[in-house]
């Protein structure tokens, strides 16, 4: 059969960031891949050579919208090395307690994103919904859904009393067993389990081979973490189970992710359970002294990394940043390849590429006569019950037919 | 930091011109200056022979005179071997390592594109991070490199390939 090459992308209704992959295809077989990157680049590295290490913290937190807190925590950890500064143990934890909040927001995102792109949509209202119970916490701890602004050289910007860290452990709780069903999910539902099994196949071997990092590589079975193998913050500390996976595909990469939403419940325990009391932050230099260091972080998509160069000024000399997609993402072409085209929006949602998520919205407007109102979940589930009913659809009867056929 | 020890004895026995480059910078970090002329030598030693399995990332750096490059290499216990060389300016070329990590690609097109060196070996294909129309010897992370400079330059059309 004559081979066709199509483009996807760079705009593309099933890619949520700008990429452009060209895939050349026999029939409906994937036969070779390449890609184009950099249509997000927004020269990062090059400004924080023009601003101050503080100035740079705020613009690294916002080289992306999910993993905010890994980027600004990655690289004021190489400038507190540079500069010799001993990190209070208890900004150690508070850091830690947020990195853990932000791999369980991220990997429900990810959750809800592999079931809308395999049309499981009901998937992804449900784990998006339960992700909001994170972003709460998030929000009620540090005023934002993402970009915390939590980190300072030296420490952390806020510290928290025993009822809040009390309030955290309440929503652990609801994640945790909401988690659970969806490992029932994961292991027992056929549609998904067949849907996802074979699907993006990377070898042990490639794995390594390509340098994968994060969830990708350790579904293939590549048992590498920073957090355990190059422990930083609190996490020498805490016990958890780095978690691999045998299936080398996109169902083993499903499985890693559920199972570290657990291993991350866990972590947040111990957190509450054990952080030191004291200061949470300790005074830093405005200028740094010359010397240069390396920072490792295991972001929810990986190892990320971090090389901070300074000469002795307010300036960096230079900053590195290597985030985990850029790892992750030569290993895409040898997972699509023999795979079939509609397996190509699934194949790369699985390696969980970064992209911006920093709606939000809590001021609905309409609904009743007040111009601006604040719905509670409570009210906004009723508002759509009702909606629905003047429609002529009524759930209410709707769900009493289900329970009855759920008898059955 | 027995581990860390043993690298450098090892690193020091082995290529006896660069032992006093290797710093031991703390726990899992050792640093280490490698002569151009010599550098695949001991990049293939580590990668190969020392259980450095895993490329991090390599990073460029504009030295004045100097264009220099650190190979961040990680093992699984988490040491991290930060192996750096400096090419002249005039004469900006170093070898790829693609052959010991293929997913050393990306960051071996990003120094191309970013800094202006030439990576001897590595395989055609897009270019990465910046736009296809970006003008030739315009290097946006060279420390003599301001935004300002792209006004006076024509910028080019179509598609560029770099490696």
């Amino acid at each position: 059969m004559a081979k066709v090459t199509i483009p996807i992308g760079p705009q593309h209704p099933a890619l949520k960031e700008p990429e452009s992959f060209s895939i050349t295809l026999s029939g409906e077989r994937i036969v070779e891949m390449d890609m184009r990157l950099g249509y997000n680049h927004r020269g990062v590295e090059k400004a924080c050579e023009e601003r101050s290490y503080i100035q740079a913290m705020y613009l690294l937190e916002r080289v992306c919208g999910i993993c905010s807190h890994s980027h600004s925590t990655c690289f004021i950890q190489a400038v507190e090395e540079i500069a010799g500064l001993q990190t209070p143990p208890r900004a150690q934890y508070i850091r830690t307690l947020f990195a853990e909040l932000e791999r369980i927001h991220s990997h429900l995102l990810w959750l809800g994103v592999a079931g809308h792109e395999i049309g499981f949509d009901t998937l992804l209202m449900y784990s998006w919904r339960d992700r909001e119970v994170v972003m709460d916490i998030l929000a009620s701890l540090s005023g934002n859904r993402v970009n915390y602004g939590m980190n300072t050289i030296g420490g952390v910007r806020r510290d928290f009393t025993k009822e809040q860290l009390a309030e955290v452990l309440k929503g652990v709780d609801i994640l945790e067993e909401r988690t659970k069903y969806y490992i029932e999910v994961a292991t027992e539902e056929p549609t998904l389990i067949n849907r996802l099994s074979g699907v993006g196949s990377l070898s042990h071997k490639d794995a390594v081979r390509l340098g994968t990092v994060g969830p990708t590589g350790r579904a293939s079975n590549v048992d590498r973490d920073v957090r355990r193998d190059d422990p930083y913050a609190a996490y020498k500390d805490l016990s958890f189970k780095v978690i691999t996976d045998t299936h080398n595909d996109v169902y083993g990469r499903t499985l890693v992710r559920v199972g570290e939403l657990m291993e991350s419940y866990k972590m947040i325990r111990q957190i509450v359970a054990q952080i030191p009391d004291g200061p949470v932050t300790v005074k830093a230099p405005r200028k740094i002294p010359a010397g240069e260091a390396v920072s490792r972080y295991e972001a929810p998509r990986g190892e990320d990394i971090h090389y901070v160069k300074a000469n002795g000024t307010d300036k960096p000399e230079r900053v590195k940043v290597r985030a985990p997609t850029l790892a992750n993402l030569p290993s895409v072409s040898t997972m699509l390849k023999d795979n079939n085209l509609a397996d190509v929006p699934i194949t790369i949602a699985a390696i969980d590429p970064c992209f911006s998520c920093t709606d939000r919205m809590i001021r609905v407007k309409g609904g009743s006569k007040k111009k601006n109102e604040v719905l509670s979940w409570e009210s906004l589930r009723l508002f759509s019950i009702g909606w629905y009913l003047e429609r002529g659809i009524d759930f209410g009867s709707l769900n009493k037919t289900m329970k009855k056929l759920d008898r059955k | 930091m027995a581990n860390e020890d043993v690298i450098r004895q090892e690193l020091a026995a082995k290529f006896p011109f660069m032992a006093d480059t290797i710093v031991i910078k703390r726990e899992r970090r050792i640093f280490a200056e490698v002569p151009a002329d010599r550098f695949m030598q001991v990049f293939s030693h580590a990668a190969t022979s020392m259980g450095f399995t895993h490329l991090c990332t390599m990073t460029g750096l504009d030295e004045g005179e100097n264009l220099a490059f650190v190979y961040h290499l990680a093992r699984p216990d988490g040491t991290l071997l930060n192996l750096k060389l400096a090419v002249p300016k005039t004469a900006p070329v170093i070898k790829t390592v693609t052959h010991l990590f293929p997913g050393g690609i990306m960051y071996e097109r990003e120094v191309v594109d970013i800094l202006g060196v030439r990576v001897e070996g590595l395989p055609p294909g897009k270019r990465y991070p910046l736009p296809d129309n970006w003008p030739a010897g315009q290097y946006p992370l060279r420390k003599d490199w301001k935004p300002d400079m792209l006004d006076a330059v024509q910028f080019t059309k179509g598609e560029m390939n770099n490696g």
